[in-house]
């Protein structure tokens, strides 16, 4: 027995997941500095206690999921859709998105004419409010690089192949403005529900490198 | 008798001079270049971008010149972003693909001039 607090047995595939989780070792470097950064910041009044641990819990809430709810509600809500278009962070805060990190947002839609991909050429500009950490090859850069430079190349090698009638859209992020694509809602969802056709939609579909598809996820 | 009219210039004329930098300077559809300049340091105009000639496509909400800001300047006076799209092979002279591909990019008002309509 692993837990003298268990009076029961049972078949774990990982007997691991009731250990107690101790740290044995001393802290290292980077974690003695790291404290003591936070300790004179607070001291300096620069920061409040515990804004740190506030902020990554900020951060730990925002995922695709709710980027996910947006595209959905656009897809099944044409005023909504309208609202968003116009007004992307007005309109996303009306589902108690906030913007932490007072950006603006511009909703790029995709038709069968034009596609959006979005890109920060400088650094890492993304959506956080809405999608979270950006995944790591958006931040590298051979992606910043060729995404302005060769973007139907850079979208071919995502599987996504576009036609040479439809105008591919870079938008770069240089400003306090972020970007999502509203990708096209899929062929064959016509009877799905908001919450079915949020399953579908993926964090690159709202970066612009895939199109949304109905076989990439399985309906439950 | 007739109404009496505001005249320029008299007491009655009502004048608004907006704040500096308050008015935008350029509009949607204007052509537009992003200045050719190289000064030190970190700048949010990208160096693919600078001379390149494009058109507004909607104006942003005025912002504070966050480059003045990053030298620790601020003025507190905000001009405009301006969103702009330059045709991909005017940026890059051999562009693979199609001629409509355009990119799309909020430049600081200090960075862009007017160009003629040509």
């Amino acid at each position: 027995m692993h837990d003298p607090n268990h009076d029961h047995d049972h078949d774990h595939a990982d007997a691991d997941a009731h250990k107690e989780i101790v740290a044995t070792e001393r802290p290292g470097y980077f974690d003695i500095l790291e404290t003591a950064l936070e300790e004179m910041l607070i001291e300096r009044k620069i920061l409040q206690p515990g804004e740190i641990d506030r902020q990554i819990d900020v951060l730990d809430s925002r995922t695709p999921a709710l980027g996910a709810k947006v595209v959905a509600r656009a897809w099944t809500d044409p005023e909504f859709r309208a609202r968003l278009l116009a007004d992307g962070r007005g309109t996303c805060e009306e589902l108690g998105v906030t913007f932490y990190d007072d950006t603006g947002l511009i909703v790029l839609e995709n038709t069968d004419k034009i596609h959006n991909l979005v890109v920060c050429t400088l650094c890492s500009c993304y959506p956080r409010p809405l999608l979270g950490l950006p995944p790591e090859w958006y931040k590298l850069k051979p992606y910043r690089a060729r995404a302005v430079v060769e973007p139907r190349a850079l979208l071919a090698e995502f599987g996504t192949i576009i036609p040479e009638e439809v105008e591919v859209r870079v938008a770069d992020s240089t400003s306090a403005l972020r970007f999502l694509v509203l990708p096209m809602r899929p062929a064959g969802t016509e009877g799905y529900t908001e919450e079915q056709l949020a399953a579908l939609v993926t964090r690159d579909a709202m970066i612009g490198v895939v199109p949304v598809q109905v076989d990439a996820r399985r309906i439950a | 008798m007739e109404a009496q009219l505001p005249v320029a210039g008299s007491p009655h004329h009502l004048t608004v001079v907006p704040a500096l930098g308050e008015t935008p300077v350029f509009w949607p559809g204007q052509k537009v270049r992003v200045l050719e300049r190289y000064p030190l340091g970190h700048y949010r105009v990208p160096l693919y971008l600078r001379g390149r000639r494009g058109v507004v496509e909607r104006l942003v909400q005025p912002a504070i010149d966050n480059e003045e800001e990053g030298f620790g300047l601020n003025a507190g006076l905000k001009r405009h972003y301006y969103r702009i799209s330059v045709p991909m092979s005017d940026i890059w002279s051999n562009y693979a693909g199609s001629g409509q591909d355009r990119l799309y990019i909020e430049v600081f008002e200090t960075w862009l001039e007017a160009t003629p309509h040509a």
